[in-house]
């Protein structure tokens, strides 16, 4: 698997990580989660969605009117960060990476 | 006049692009790792097909945040020639020097096969050696070709000229059904405002030997090598 890219022209992104420098590392079992969700514009067609949709309908489930497929992320954030500067944290990252604005809705949760 | 080929971990055109730049345009050519920021070097810029970091995240996506992409956008505001192929034209979209976004194919099937597609603009550095209207065929290998952009994107470019191939019958007619991949208006390639960046879902550069059957993608190197030299 290729190495994560650097994202130098990204300045917020690069504040991100300075900042994160000063947290601790945080422990897996505590650290408090950012669910992030991805799903295509209403607007955008979704081929993906469609085919799932037919073979459920083949399957019989006649309650299903409509799938859309999307993308879901768990971010862990280091110990001792807010919730607020996790939401921030987490949305800036939504918008400008996780997701493409042009074709993309995301929603963002924080869980403690 | 100097060509680079940018290569991402995953491009797999990089090789055509450098054969035929070699070969056919006889100009000299280099590979640019992705972790290189130094552009000043070069004349154009290919940003070759392939599966940048896996497709990961979304087609493109992640190559849009390689080291080298701060300086091709530079080196695009520069109004310096960048052509993207396929995983290029998807990492133009991502990096915002091409309008809009390519989604799943509207069959969800991966198409590997030979398009025909409509030359819309000549008036561009890519171009100006095709003669308008004329079709070319050229190969095509994607999952994520189907071009999508909103309303007022689409007026914008078709008011400034700046659609460049669509995808066509072999007579040149625009149809539903000569449109592979779903993409709006049967677009293949765009370019900015400028015009001095292209991007395009077709192969020109694996169409430029009979042996590979078609050489119609010989004129948009041809036309990049004419520009560059009415500019030296």
């Amino acid at each position: 698997m290729p190495a994560c890219p650097t994202r130098s022209g990204n300045d917020g992104v690069k504040a991100q990580r300075r900042l994160s420098t000063e947290w601790v590392t945080s422990d897996p079992e505590t650290a408090m989660k950012a669910k992030v969700y991805v799903t295509l514009k209403p607007s955008v067609l979704d081929p993906q969605g469609k085919a799932i949709k037919h073979s459920v309908q083949l399957l019989g489930f006649e309650s299903v009117s409509d799938i859309r497929q999307g993308k879901y992320f768990e971010v862990a954030m280091n110990n001792g960060v807010t919730k607020e500067k996790a939401r921030d944290a987490a949305t800036q990252l939504a918008r400008e990476v996780l997701s493409n604005p042009i074709i993309e809705d995301f929603r963002v949760e924080i869980e403690e | 006049m100097k060509f680079g080929v940018i290569v991402f971990p995953g491009s797999n055109c990089d090789h055509d692009a450098y054969h035929v730049i070699s070969k056919h345009v006889g100009q000299p050519v280099d590979f640019i790792w992705h972790r290189e920021t130094d552009l000043s070097a070069y004349d154009a810029v290919i940003i070759p097909g392939g599966f940048s970091y896996g497709d990961y995240l979304r087609a493109g996506a992640l190559a849009r945040f390689s080291p080298v992409m701060n300086s091709v956008k530079e080196f695009a505001a520069q109004g310096n020639l960048v052509l993207g192929i396929c995983n290029g034209f998807q990492i133009l979209c991502e990096a915002g020097l091409l309008p809009g976004a390519l989604i799943r194919n509207r069959d969800l099937h991966f198409i590997c096969d030979y398009v025909n597609v409509r030359v819309e603009n000549t008036d561009t550095p890519f171009t100006h050696e095709l003669k308008l209207g004329s079709v070319l065929r050229m190969p095509i290998a994607h999952a994520e070709g189907n071009y999508v952009c909103d309303d007022t994107t689409l007026a914008e470019l078709r008011r400034e000229g700046r659609i460049i191939f669509r995808y066509c019958e072999p007579n040149g007619e625009i149809t539903e059904a000569a449109n592979p991949n779903g993409a709006r208006d049967n677009i293949a390639g765009i370019c900015n405002r400028e015009r001095n960046v292209m991007g395009l879902m077709p192969h020109p550069e694996r169409a430029c030997e009979d042996l590979l059957g078609s050489s119609d993608g010989r004129d948009v190197f041809r036309s990049l090598a004419g520009t560059l030299a009415a500019a030296a």
